[in-house]
This record gives C-alpha cells, structure tokens and sequence, in this order.
C-alpha cells in the first residue's frame, strides 16, 4: 500500500492526540479518582485504552495492506459475532446453522470483500444467508420460538459480519486522485465515531436537559446529540485534508456519521437492556467488549460507504 | 537390556512432552473458541488441595475448568471421568490418561475392580486436587440440575479436611450439545464459590442438598449474566 505523506502525518497526529489524552487521564484519575472508584473518569481510562489498542492494530494491518485490513476486521467480526450470539435466543437444533455463520459465512464474506466482488457481498448476507440459514435449523428440530433464533441470528450475522465488512470495504472504493490513500477514509470514519461518542457525553453533562431515551439511558440526551453531530460536522471538515472531498463534503459526512454513530450505539444498548447484560463482553474485566467499542463504526459504516460510492466513486 | 531400559524411559519422555504440548494446545484452543471469563467469588486462584464439583451439560465440561485453572495448579488436577467412554480409542485414552491425567472410573458397579470413592481418595491422598460432575452424567432436560450421585458425600467423609469447591459452568452447552463433533465459539463463563465441608454428623441427604444450592446459587452469581 502506498502510505503517502498524509498517512504518516495522520499517524503522528493520532499519536500526539493519544498522549495529551492519556495524561490527561492519568491527571483526572490521580486528582478524583486515586482508588478507581469515579465511574466517569474510570470509563474515560477504558475508552483511551481501547483507543491505544486500535489506533495500534490499525496502523499494523494498514502495514500489511489492503489484505490485512480485511484480515483483522474479519477477527473483529468474529469476536463480536461471539458476543452476540452468546446473547440470542438458540436451541441445539441451530447448531449447524450457526457453526455455517461463524464458519462458513463470515469468511466468505470477507474473502468477497478482499477479492472486490461488490455485486456479491453486498447481497450475500441480506439475501443468501437470510434465506437459507433458517432452512439448516428448520431441518434439524422443532418450531419453538423459531421466528425470535432466526431473527436475532440474522441480526448478529447484519451488525458483526455485513456491516463491519462495510470498514475494509472502504479501500476497494476507486476515488480519481485517491489511489493508495483509501486506509484514510477507514481512519476518517473511526475517529469521527470515537471523537463523537464522547462529545456526546460532554455535551449532555454541561447542557443536558431532554433525554433521547428515558427509559434506556439518562446519559444521553438531545441536546448532547445536536452538540455532538455540530462537533461531528465541524470535525469532519477539519479533516478534509485526508480524504479527497472538499470541506463542505466531508462535513457533511462527519454529520452523517455521528448521527448515525450516536444512534446504533443507542440501538445497541437497547438490544443489550433486552437481553438483561451491562456489556456485550468484557475483553478487559469490567470494561466491555468488542461491540461495546465499536458498535458506532459498525453502524455508521455501510452509510459512508454508500454514500461515498455514490456520489464520488468510478464504479 | 540397559538399551531396552533407556528405550522405554525416553519413549515415557517423548509421551509426556506430546502429553503437555497437547494439553497447552487444548487450553489455548478451549479459550479462543469460549473467551473463557472465570470468576472467582468464592476461592483465589492459589495452590491448595480442592475437589471442584461442578454443573455438567457437555463433554467439555471439565477442559473448560481445567483450562481456566492456572498452569501451576492445573498440573495438579485431574478430572474424574468415565473409563467406558475415555478408554474407547487409543487417542481417547491418550487423552485421558496422559493428557488430563485423569482418575477413571468405571460406571458399572458390576464390573469394576475398584470402589470410585476409593480411587478419587488415593488421587486426593497423592496430591491431587479433583474435577468431579456429582450428577454423573450429562443434563440435557430444562432443569438446572440433576439430583447428585451419592460419590461426593462419600468422599467428603473420607476425606472430611479437603475443601469442597462449587463451579457453576456457564454456557458451554450450547458450545457443544451431545452429539456434535464441531465446537461452537460462544462466550462462557466459569463461576468459583466458597469451599464447603461435611459438618459433623451431616446425613447423606442434608450434605448433598446444602452440596447442590451451593453449586445452584453459583448460577445465579456474577457469572449468570450470559
């Protein structure tokens, strides 16, 4: 891959960010949290963690290029596709059904993503996999609670496979004057969400008022939304230097994709309050797991893609 | 005949290294595919004769305790299983016996030469510590347990100063229902309480139903949540 000057400007840039950010969480904790028991800034610590961790295997897989890219959202995608069906109403008769999700179908459709082949991996999941998975479980047992295991199966297979996918897939875009570069709009969309997220938090503290949904989290509210896509926006225009849109554009996008961001990862807690859990997982104890991290990208991924094929990729 | 000698001790050596590269193998395996979280309430992780009794729905049952024990004290634990079913094969009974070590028991009363309860002792008397399903065998019904064998109260006579550790196994049934040959990777979850002995005089009954909600408020513990 070629890793053009952005990338290693973009690269020191992260690095830079990630420091002030770890100092700035070493002071916070050191000042209101010496024995780790302020909850706010203890999940600033996790959320910077996990940042070092991704922002690291990023740069790692971008090395590698486009093919380990693909390699390590397809690990992401396993692991999430853990969390979540550890989480979905099953029975032993899915057993083939989901052996073939896990084994049969994530590879595939990372390998589809690899080789480029859009016509079908846009299609694999939403249609192949939807229809034929049921008919594996339908062949092995009875019809009890038979709509719920093949719904939620479906789902996990369209949040932790079909639509993370929608991230490498990124790098397949063909943008007139961006060859070599596409491993930016990857980091473009990453921090965006990540920012963002806790932009939102920041927002609702200093003027929330109307909760988004009362009834999941008092966290999250309106008005940190509308600061956070504001944020988002300006964000993303302050990033055009690293895609090959204009300010204007790119601002537009960085509106798109923190609402859309803010609202899977609103959608995701709802799933987990459904299923009685605090966090998807705890990759670290206590700390969530992959889809906790992620969710927003997960989210917000197939939209940017679209949109940039759309309305700016050679097809 | 010293050659024969130096033969079969190097072949004993030879056995014993592909036992522990086996063993190490199937830990990292059992973790990758179950993201094993422990959580230990009840008990810390240190060095110190147990007998865990634990809930049983899959083969893999006793991997997955033995897996997330750590290497020091794994060395020192062997699972109780069943002869009939680990000395099938030659690879079955590799398994059983050099890599998990583990204490076969016959479960016909019938046929075997030794009483079970006597055998766990000896293990136990040698150092051991012991992985034990006390419902013997595996529970596939909707309920959360099957009434308990008699064999823990009798080793908890026998050997009344052994600590009697309840874990409550999370999952993993649907990471392997009977028969299936291939391993689902879900996530689950191992649960330690607190050790537990047999109070002076305690009948079979009272100790096996204080056994059982020990192991059952397991599973309503921080492990439960998957």
């Amino acid at each position: 891959m070629n890793d053009g000057t952005e990338f290693i400007l973009l690269l020191n840039g992260v690095f830079l960010i990630l420091v002030i950010a770890w100092a700035a969480a070493t002071l916070l904790r050191a000042r209101l949290s010496p024995d780790g028991s302020n909850p706010m800034v203890e999940n600033l610590a996790a959320r910077i963690g996990a940042w070092w961790a991704i922002a690291a295997m990023l740069a790692l897989a971008m090395l590698a290029g486009r093919g380990g890219v693909v390699v390590l959202f397809a690990i992401i995608s396993f692991a999430a596709l853990r969390e979540f069906l550890t989480l979905t109403a099953k029975s032993y008769a899915d057993h083939w059904a989901l052996m073939a999700a896990f084994f049969l179908i994530l590879p595939l459709q990372y390998f589809l993503v690899y080789m480029d082949w859009y016509r079908i991996y846009s299609v694999f999941i939403p249609v192949y996999a939807f229809l034929y998975l049921p008919v594996l479980s339908v062949l092995r047992g009875g019809p009890d609670n038979f709509l719920k295991r093949v719904s939620e199966s479906q789902w996990a297979l369209m949040i932790c496979v079909y639509a993370a996918s929608h991230v490498p897939a990124l790098l397949s875009l063909d943008l007139a004057g961006f060859e070599g570069k596409a491993i930016l709009l990857i980091a473009f969309l990453v921090i965006i969400v990540q920012i963002t997220d806790v932009l939102q938090y920041v927002w609702s503290q200093l003027w929330g008022r109307h909760p988004v949904a009362p009834s999941l989290s008092a966290s999250k509210t309106w008005e940190g939304f509308a600061g956070a896509v504001a944020s988002g926006g300006l964000l993303g225009a302050g990033m055009w230097w690293m895609t090959p849109f204009s300010p204007l554009a790119t601002m537009v996008l960085g509106f798109v994709i923190t609402a859309t961001g803010l609202f899977g990862a609103l959608v995701m807690s709802a799933i987990k309050r459904d299923k009685g859990v605090r966090d998807w997982g705890q990759l670290v104890a206590g700390q969530g797991g992959f889809i906790d991290r992620l969710d927003g990208v997960v989210f917000a991924a197939p939209v940017f893609f679209h949109l940039v094929r759309y309305f700016w990729a050679t097809i | 005949m010293k050659l024969a000698v130096l033969v079969r001790f190097a072949g004993r050596k030879v056995r014993t290294f592909v036992a522990n590269i086996t063993g190490n193998a199937i830990a990292l395996f059992t973790r990758f595919l179950t993201a094993a979280r422990v959580n230990w309430v009840g008990i810390e992780p240190i060095q110190r004769q147990r007998v865990y009794f634990a809930n049983h729905t899959s083969n893999a049952d006793f991997v997955l305790v033995w897996t997330v024990l750590p290497a020091a004290i794994r060395a020192r634990t062997r699972p109780v299983a069943a002869s009939d079913y680990w000395l099938k094969s030659k690879l079955r009974a590799f398994a059983g016996r050099d890599v998990f070590r583990a204490v076969l028991i016959d479960r016909n009363p019938d046929t075997r030469p030794a009483d079970p309860v006597e055998l766990m002792a000896r293990a136990l008397d040698q150092g051991s510590s012991l992985i034990l399903f006390p419902e013997g065998k595996r529970n596939m019904g909707p309920g959360k347990l099957l009434p308990f064998k008699t064999g823990l109260y009798h080793l908890a006579r026998a050997r009344p100063e052994v600590d009697l550790v309840p874990v409550w196994i999370e999952n993993l049934n649907y990471v392997m229902p009977k028969g299936e040959i291939v391993p689902l990777p879900l996530i689950c979850s191992v649960s330690f309480g607190s050790p537990m002995h047999r109070a002076k005089g305690e009948g079979k009954k009272a100790f096996l139903a204080r056994a059982e909600a020990a192991l059952l408020a397991m599973s309503q513990g921080e492990g439960a949540d998957t």
